[in-house]
């Protein structure tokens, strides 16, 4: 039993990481209906920035306490990323606005070559690590073991959660980001400057990605400039399995997909008597995401809210 | 056609014929002192990024021919001179059999390399339909001497070895009953794992689990965990070290006790990088031996610094598996390839990395193995393993 428990911990805490990284497509999709692929590249600059931060202040002799290096690095990848996303946005996106579909998405698709190979010159292909500033602590919880910094992941992924959705739903801003969501032109007609409201929306989501992408590096102890890829495709697979363009179907998507993956990674070999290895987790996870596509093919959350944002 | 031309077209081909015949004769040059001139290759990366390794071998092995030479070489009554024919396979494997055909093409003896398993598997159908010995001084992957040519031959310990090696460790020195095995999937990562399971077995332990990642993940919670509940004494990876480090930290995370123990693809440099404080006691294996404790190491180190620098690697095993070669010809006391090659599994000396002697498949008999554990943030040597001991002779 506390095995399974375990298992629920490691993909819950997995899981978060993929929710804020999807709620990055979603609420891209929800607005513009374009997958922005460049998402995933975010995510790693967030992790590299932090850590070119607490490479520069915590050899230096600088005094400062470990946790206050990591909250700066923190702080800087969310204000980089934040710009990113902006620019990103302004540069390679709006130009296409009236433009088809189909451009858009192979622009993205560029985007994120372009910021995969910037960090490839930048970092260079090394492995980076996370150096161990944060003391780690170990609880019991019910035969299983869980981590201070998994307990913090996990909070601060759903307080994130829990801001965006009153954000979207109580707030001036959300109802303009709903609103333009529903019909540009429309809401361009009511008052709303919906080139702001899209740029919001990028930055939202990029600087939700640099968190992520600083809990991934923290978590697994080290960053790699094509780390944003897989990551991405999670994530995207995770927005589509809750209903892409739905936020809180984004995040129970997230949570789903880390708890499947760990799931399936434990006990597929048992469950297929050793034909099938734990390396099929990628698989066992793509597997239930088509299962749920067959029976709901607008994804678990989608159809069900109107409101996209 | 008409009678004349046809006359002309029979001499063109007589011709050929005739200067095709020349050229399969043994090269007849002479050297300065009377001596017939003997070519062996030396084939590894002299570009690209393992270019230092390359030149390492090719050192190796020419400062065994000059030293071949400056003895003197009297074989079947006749003196010969050696001259070494290096070339650059750019640690690519089509490459590699391009530079092999070229190899063959200009009648080398034999050929000392590569210095890849990837270069030397494909280049081995080659020198083998030629019927030109190959001994290839640090090619590790099993299947170069698997594939059943008569010859390939090794001076460097193969990963068979290696894994009997780690297996029988775990089971006997560090006492595990236990064991949890986890391999990336890879050609390398695969036979390793495959060979401790044999060994841990065979030694008395009991494989508890059998877990499998891919050479780009990052996450291996969810196997450790499982590997957990089965409360194993030693988990062994096998794989590289850019897994290696992330899963022993995750080990520890999750507080498993077990030790954590890996092939020469997690004793690295990178390794302790990556791991930081979380490498502490980890166990790695290495193939062949440092320079410190290899039986002529001080001796070569001198030799091979006065002339080329510092020693990258594998320059000791290039410089036997040239000595080897030759011994084999004094055996056949002859050049020809044919002659010599049966002669190879007869060799048997003292050289700079240890007793020298191949087995039926051409592998090394006895291949050492080192074994290293991590101790204040640095691989320290724990201890020299040897396989099967070289018959007497």
């Amino acid at each position: 039993m506390d095995i399974l428990t375990q298992q629920l911990i490691n993909g819950l805490v997995l899981g978060s990481i993929y929710a804020l990284v999807a709620l990055g497509y979603t609420m891209v999709y929800g607005i513009l209906e374009l997958i922005n692929f460049a998402h995933g590249e975010v995510t790693m600059f967030g992790a590299m920035i932090c850590l070119a931060v607490i490479g520069a202040l915590a050899g230096n002799g600088t005094g400062l306490d470990g946790g206050v290096i990591v909250l700066l690095g923190l702080l800087a990848a969310i204000a980089v990323c934040m710009a990113m996303g902006f620019l990103i946005e302004r540069i390679a996106y709006r130009p296409l606005r009236r433009a088809p579909r189909l451009a858009a998405l192979i622009t993205a698709i560029g985007v994120s070559i372009v910021l995969q190979n910037l960090a490839m010159l930048i970092w260079g292909k090394q492995y980076v690590t996370f150096p161990p500033l944060l003391p780690l602590v170990r609880y019991e919880l019910g035969g299983a073991i869980i981590t201070n910094l998994q307990i913090f992941i996990m909070v601060l992924s759903c307080l994130l959660m829990a801001g965006l959705l009153v954000l979207v739903k109580h707030t001036r801003l959300g109802r303009a980001m709903r609103a333009t969501a529903q019909a540009q032109d429309i809401a361009g007609l009511m008052g709303i400057n919906t080139h702001t409201i899209i740029s919001v929306t990028f930055v939202i989501g990029a600087a939700l990605a640099a968190v992520a992408g600083v809990m991934v590096s923290a978590y697994y102890g080290l960053a790699h400039y094509y780390m944003g890829f897989m990551l991405g495709l999670k994530a995207f697979t995770a927005a589509v399995l809750g209903g892409i363009g739905n936020i809180a179907g984004a995040m129970l998507g997230g949570l789903l997909l880390g708890v499947i993956e760990s799931l399936g990674a434990g006990y597929i070999g048992a469950l297929t008597g050793g034909f099938l290895g734990s390396h099929y987790q990628d698989v066992f996870a793509f597997f239930v995401l088509i299962l749920v596509l067959i029976a709901r093919p607008s994804g678990l959350l989608g159809e069900r809210v109107v409101e996209r944002a | 056609m008409n009678e004349r031309r046809m006359k002309w077209m029979l001499w063109i081909v007589v011709l050929a014929l005739g200067l095709t015949a020349c050229e399969k004769k043994p090269d007849a040059a002479t050297g300065a002192g009377g001596e017939t001139i003997v070519r062996i290759g030396s084939v590894s990366p002299l570009t690209g990024p393992q270019a230092h390794l390359g030149k390492d071998n090719a050192n190796g092995a020419r400062l065994a021919i000059d030293e071949i030479n400056a003895a003197g070489v009297t074989l079947g009554g006749k003196k010969f001179k050696f001259e070494l024919l290096a070339e650059d396979d750019q640690a690519d494997p089509r490459t590699a059999t391009v530079v092999a055909q070229k190899m063959v093409d200009q009648h080398v003896a034999g050929v000392l390399g590569h210095l890849n398993s990837g270069t030397s598997i494909p280049a081995s159908k080659i020198y083998a339909d030629a019927g030109i010995p190959q001994i290839s001084p640090s090619a590790t992957a099993i299947a170069y001497t698997a594939q059943g040519f008569k010859t390939a031959y090794r001076v460097m310990t193969n990963d068979l070895q290696q894994g009997k090696v780690l297996g029988e460790y775990a089971v006997m020195k560090l006492g595990a009953k236990r064991i949890a095995i986890i391999d990336d999937r890879t050609a390398y990562g695969q036979g390793l794992a495959d060979e401790v399971e044999k060994a841990a077995k065979a030694a008395g332990g009991e494989i508890v689990a059998r877990e499998f990642t891919t050479d780009r993940s990052t996450d291996f919670l969810a196997i450790l965990t499982s590997i957990k509940a089965k409360n194993p004494d030693v988990v062994f990876y096998g794989g590289m070290d850019a897994q290696g480090a992330p899963m022993v930290r995750q080990l520890h995370s999750l507080g498993l006790k077990a030790k954590f123990l890996g092939g020469d693809g997690v004793q690295t440099t990178e390794f302790l990088k990556l791991a930081g404080a979380d490498a502490e006691g980890v166990t790695g294996s290495s193939p062949g031996l440092p320079i410190d404790i290899m039986p002529g190491g001080k001796e070569f180190r001198e030799k091979f610094t006065a002339k080329y620098g510092a020693i990258q690697n594998y320059a000791p095993y290039a410089y036997d598996a040239a000595r080897a070669m030759v011994e084999a010809m004094k055996l056949a006391d002859s050049v020809d390839p044919k002659q010599y090659l049966a002669q190879l599994p007869r060799v048997q000396f003292t050289g700079v990395t240890g007793q020298i002697g191949f087995d039926e498949k051409g592998d090394i008999r006895g291949g050492a193995i080192t074994l290293y554990r991590v101790r204040n943030g640095k691989w320290e040597v724990l201890e020299t393993v040897r396989g099967e001991a070289p018959p007497a002779m």
